[in-house]
């Protein structure tokens, strides 16, 4: 049987880092599943960014939200975005451990403009369930992972896969 | 390139039902493991029901949140256990089972355990019910052992399965 779900990369922090970039992903896949699981030292909110060659960070971003804090649902939106596909809805304090699987279908055409979905599990705050939009038809091949103030502690791991249609 | 996403081991549901499903002696040659679930529950009285969830056996130090639509509303909660939202009931729909999803990213790790589902229990009526969750095991033991056990009713209607899915990062 044909290999179709296939780790391309994944780190480990041994140390507090601002941001994790995964770059040269190769387009010999249909779809990207992007894994974080781990806690940041203060209080932040996280993204995804991607870009071709680079990191966009100008306002190509837009992300919808759905999220439960454990008493009530809320909804936000986000338009002309340039920090990235946002993960969360709270800006969350350290020690929650946090986890976030992004989908990103169809990533390497060079044709439509690129959509992800986001689950998160913030079991302490929350649990979001997003889609973003990346207003850009080219191929992703970088993808960067963010967060608006503080670092990802030590221990927080980020894993790429691909996923292949046939 | 190495190959990941393997099948770890499965319940099929026969005749009789079960009271509960449990994955045992679960191997730690993985990164992260999913499990792939369609379950309806054998309370008669009730549409849907809840997916208990337990790691090696253990009931304390459990957190969970919800965010839910019920088809007329969306509405959270949440409570000190772990719970994979909801799934038919035997009084939905005949027929019907209800889906659900856990992904359990570092189960080996040292560190306390995330672990992230959505359910449905969907059915041909008014009220019903689609969840996403976020569960909290603060225990930094490996998991090897994971259970799913209704909320309401004594257990699985034939039919019922489970998937236990390893997944490596290298």
């Amino acid at each position: 049987m044909a290999a179709t779900y296939e780790p391309i990369a994944t780190t480990t922090l041994g140390s507090s880092q601002s941001s994790v970039t995964f770059s040269s992903i190769s387009g010999s896949y249909t779809d990207l599943i992007a894994v974080f699981n781990g806690s940041n030292d203060g209080t932040t909110q996280y993204f995804l960014q991607v870009g071709n060659g680079s990191i966009d960070t100008g306002s190509n971003y837009s992300t919808t939200v759905l999220d439960g804090n454990g008493s009530s649902a809320a909804s936000g939106r986000y338009t002309n975005d340039t920090v990235g596909i946002r993960a969360d809805y709270y800006a969350t304090g350290g020690g929650n451990k946090k986890m976030s699987i992004f989908q990103l279908n169809n990533y390497s055409n060079s044709t439509t403009y690129k959509t992800v979905l986001v689950r998160s599990a913030l079991p302490a705050t929350e649990v979001v369930a997003t889609v973003g939009l990346w207003r850009s038809t080219s191929a992703i091949n970088i993808v960067r992972f963010t967060c608006t103030s503080g670092y990802y502690e030590t221990g927080s791991t980020f894993t790429l896969y691909g996923i292949k249609a046939a | 390139m190495a190959t990941t996403y393997t099948l770890i081991d499965k319940t099929e549901v026969g005749s009789g039902g079960t009271s509960s499903i449990t994955f045992t002696s679960i191997p730690t040659t993985y990164t992260d493991l999913l499990v792939k679930l369609s379950l309806r529950g054998n309370d008669n009285s009730r549409v849907a029901t809840w997916i208990n969830i337990t790691f090696n056996g253990s009931s304390s130090n459990r957190s969970w949140k919800r965010v839910y639509g019920t088809g007329s509303a969306a509405l959270s909660e949440s409570d000190t256990t772990m719970r994979l939202g909801s799934v038919n009931a035997n009084a939905s729909t005949s027929n019907t089972f209800g889906n659900a999803e856990l992904y359990i990213p570092n189960y080996l790790s040292s560190n306390y355990k995330s672990a992230s589902g959505d359910g449905v229990a969907e059915t041909n009526a008014t009220a019903t019910q689609l969840d996403l969750n976020a569960n909290l095991w603060s225990n930094t033991a490996a998991i090897n052992e994971i259970t799913f056990a209704p909320g309401d009713g004594t257990g699985w209607l034939q039919y019922s399965s489970a998937y236990l899915y390893g997944i490596k990062n290298s």
